[in-house]
């Protein structure tokens, strides 16, 4: 550039050095951004927006998965408000290094693996802490398509429609394999199969490592167990978003059996961690993105790649979520309080699948609703076309996404006989 | 099982960051750590600042304070806010409702998502970066798909600017070429223009229709006063033309860890605006859905209460004056010591950074032997200096100039 530069000295420095003129016409240029189309609203977070600008008494939003009690309120956690309590006053609130929270990421790593896991015993792991798992699978996506370019990624139909942003942001072309079915509104275990079984070897898979989202179908355990077997036939890559461990079963051991039984295979896996859900730390953006090794020095390596995506996207992760997670973690009376809240988050969703089918059975609906009580998790795959969610809305100021996917969380005993009421409503003539 | 990524290589260490790193792994305990930007007191420690732990105190004890998953585009509040801050309250561009500002992750956030945007919907893709510049400027800028051309800047002679090869490179550039100014206090330089000479920069920029595209890092930081330090980004702006601004709470507020910064899009008019806006949402959705909150909170809360907002400016301009002092000790103890070479730029910088003039083997030396950590180009973090360690640094810059060629 300067040598350019140089070669035209003459002529432009010179018109350059002389203009001390005022700019013409520079309120008449138009913008740059003429062009720029109004973006699409996010289908998610877009509920959330219109039911906040209704104004109906009755609204219901069971939109965005956040969970919410049963007089419909946000919850911090009490072992989330004692950390903080812990924390202020007390943090420099200097930079983390671009790994993240060394202790958040050891003890988050000990949730997903197993406390006594010889990975982390013999340090294969290559971990960093993450935006929550949104930024675990794009820090993931980013690294496949610097160190395995070329390499697809497999995503579930249906699966969480941002998934789909974050891969083609990270220009990695997507393919698709079975999983829902809606005849059942259960798994497509054989489709499933069929796409695994097709697919090249050594191609890389996005599993939902427990409550799907956002059907809440999962494979059992045996079914996981024929995946594993048939992704090691096929030297599969897999990679597990686990947005809800504890979430789902109330017990975080039990919601990580999927990665557990790739583990017990001897998978080397990658898994995106967040703790936006089972901690309520939505908001603080906390998570962790974990690749299992063949040895240390590749771990060591790995990690230190995994950084460097990092650093230009942010530096280095923010602090205050982290030290709320390793001061809970750490401490074995607020972590044992931690366990007791996510398993009375995870009941009472539980009980409300209950009460939503029971009480559309009562209103003598003439479709099954057993998937309502099959399914887990946050969300339930109602199987109402986008007409009769528009409905919903319309007649009833209910908010859901067009796929029909309740979130559970968003049901309390106060407006479940609502809900029933209105679905039963717009289903009863199928 | 092999694994998919045997092929990986261990990167190097970040050049900026790994200097910490060897710091700390120091034994020695006369070891000086003049290499990474953050600030400290006079007795070495970092420093929260009162109005910072006000605001927690404030936050912690609000029980209806809930961590849900704010907007994409961030605290609606602390966005307002911080357009004012760096605008000014008074700014046509926020009074016509012309600047899309979005909460991001720090400056570093702010300018990979804006890098992002301008990928996306910008009709040029070639970004002139000053040279020197932030050793991340580059990798940001590369990684968001952009091609990275550099305009003088440092002239080692002078150790000041090289104004005229400024002009030439940027009077060089394409048309629509975007142009990365350091709002103030240039990092790793400390080098700024004048106002005259800003004032001919800004003409040159917006007779060539080249994009400016602000850094501020060290609004308030480098001359103590927030308005001073945002002088070249409102000129711009008075103008009426478009740019985009990377704003950083990591210094001024001392919030480094929260990551907490946002990105102003200043566009011709409230509708454009708008639109922009959504788009960058899409940028910032698949690469980590939502900002995080508790930074954001932390300002929103300081520069919405005009009592925390005063105690700010006073605390600010105390971690300037401190800097400040800095410098003039350093140039002194040098003049006093007779140390070969004319130091002089130490107090003719500004900001957080002296670009010594210290070459990669001195710099080496100095760390070998006398344990002061900075970065190879030769930069010092004034801020990591007192009244105190002047004297042993004194020493080794001494030493490093009469022994090391």
């Amino acid at each position: 550039m300067a040598m350019m530069a140089r070669t035209i000295r003459n002529s432009a420095s010179r018109r350059t050095m002389m203009m001390s003129r005022p700019i013409f016409g520079l309120r008449s240029m138009s913008s740059w951004w003429k062009n720029v189309e109004p973006a699409p609203k996010d289908p998610i977070l877009g509920v959330t927006e219109a039911f906040l600008a209704d104004p109906s008494p009755d609204k219901v939003n069971v939109g965005v998965g956040a969970y919410r009690d049963d007089n419909g309120k946000p919850v911090v956690l009490d072992c989330v408000r004692e950390a903080e309590r812990r924390i202020a006053g007390t943090s420099f609130m200097e930079y983390l290094p671009m790994g993240g929270s060394v202790k958040m990421v050891e003890e988050t790593l000990k949730l997903a693996y197993g406390d006594n896991s010889e990975f982390i015993k013999d340090k294969r792991i290559a971990a960093v802490q993450s935006l929550s798992g949104t930024g675990a699978c794009r820090l993931f996506a980013d690294f496949q398509t610097r160190f395995n370019p070329g390499s697809q990624i497999y995503i579930p139909v249906p699966t969480w429609s941002n998934h789909h942003n974050i891969w083609r942001d990270a220009q990695v072309p997507q393919k698709t394999y079975h999983y829902y079915h809606p005849e059942t509104k259960g798994l497509d275990f054989k489709g499933l199969m069929d796409d695994v079984k097709n697919a090249p070897e050594g191609s890389f898979f996005l599993l939902h490592a427990c409550a799907h989202n956002p059907t809440g179908v999962d494979p059992t355990e045996e079914q996981w167990r024929e995946i594993s077997q048939l992704f090691k036939a096929k030297n599969h890559f897999a990679f597990f978003d686990m947005a809800y461990q504890g979430f789902a079963s109330g017990d975080p051991a039990r919601d990580a059996k999927s990665i557990r039984i790739f583990l017990e295979d001897g998978h080397h896996i990658g898994i995106s961690q967040s703790y936006a859900k089972n901690m309520g730390l939505y908001g603080q953006r906390v998570g962790c993105l974990s690749v299992l090794c063949e040895n240390e020095k590749q771990a060591v390596t790995v990690k230190s790649q995994l950084q460097q995506l990092a650093r230009p996207m942010y530096s280095n992760p923010p602090l205050h979520g982290a030290q709320i997670v390793s001061t809970i973690l750490g401490d074995p009376e607020l972590k044992s309080l931690w366990l007791k809240e996510v398993k009375i988050m995870a009941d009472r969703i539980i009980g409300m699948r209950t009460t939503l089918r029971e009480s559309l059975e009562k209103l003598g609906s003439p479709l099954s609703w057993e998937h309502v009580t099959k399914q887990i998790g946050m969300f339930c795959y109602s199987g109402l076309t986008p007409e009769q969610v528009d409905r919903l809305t319309s007649e009833y100021h209910i908010y859901m996404t067009r796929n029909g996917r309740i979130s559970m969380a968003g049901v309390t005993t106060g407006n479940v006989g609502y809900l029933a009421n209105a679905i039963h409503e717009v289903t009863k003539s199928s | 099982m092999d694994s998919v990524f045997s092929n990986v290589d261990r990167a190097p260490e970040d050049p900026i960051l790994g200097v910490t790193v060897a710091y700390n792994n120091d034994p020695s305990p006369s070891k000086l750590n003049l290499g990474v930007g953050a600030y400290r007191t006079e007795e070495g420690k970092p420093l929260v600042l009162d109005v910072v732990r006000r605001a927690e105190q404030q936050l912690v004890n609000d029980p209806s304070r809930v961590k849900e998953y704010i907007p994409i585009a961030g605290l609606a509040d602390f966005n307002k806010l911080s357009a004012k801050l760096i605008l000014g309250a008074d700014s046509p561009a926020i009074q016509e409702s012309r600047v899309a500002t979005i909460q991001c992750l720090s400056g570093t956030g702010s300018l990979r998502v804006g890098a992002e945007f301008l990928k996306k919907h910008y009709h040029q893709s070639v970004i002139f970066i000053p040279k020197p510049t932030w050793g991340n400027h580059p990798k940001v800028f590369n990684l968001a798909g952009l091609s990275v051309e550099y305009y003088r800047y440092y002239d080692p002679a002078t150790r000041g600017l090289d104004f005229q090869g400024l002009l030439e490179d940027l009077g060089a550039a394409p048309s629509g070429a975007i142009v990365l100014l350091h709002a103030c206090a240039h990092n790793p330089t400390g080098v700024d223009p004048t106002p005259e000479q800003w004032e001919q920069i800004r003409q040159l920029i917006r007779s060539k229709s080249l994009l400016p595209f602000f850094d501020s890092a060290y609004q308030g930081f480098a001359s103590g006063s927030l308005d001073t330090d945002a002088h070249s980004v409102r000129t711009f702006v008075a103008d009426g033309g478009e740019c985009l601004i990377a704003q950083s709470y990591a210094k001024n507020m001392g919030l480094y860890g929260e990551r907490v910064g946002a990105l102003s899009i200043v566009c011709k008019s409230a509708d454009v605006a708008s639109k922009v806006e959504s788009q960058v949402k899409l940028v910032v959705r698949p690469m980590y859905s939502s900002p995080p909150i508790h930074g954001a909170s932390i300002v929103a809360t300081i520069l919405k209460s005009s009592d925390m907002y005063n105690d700010w400016t006073i605390e600010l301009k105390g971690m300037a004056d401190r800097i400040i002092s800095m410098r003039q000790q350093l140039f002194e103890a040098l003049q006093a010591k007779g140390t070969p070479g004319d130091w002089s730029h130490i107090i003719k910088q500004i900001g957080m950074f002296t670009f010594t003039g210290l070459n990669k083997e001195q710099v080496a030396f100095m760390t070998k032997e006398y344990h002061i950590y900075m970065t190879s180009d030769g930069r010092i973090s004034m801020a990591g200096l007192s009244t105190k360690t002047v004297p042993h640094l004194v020493d080794a810059i001494h030493a490093a100039v009469t022994r090391v060629v």
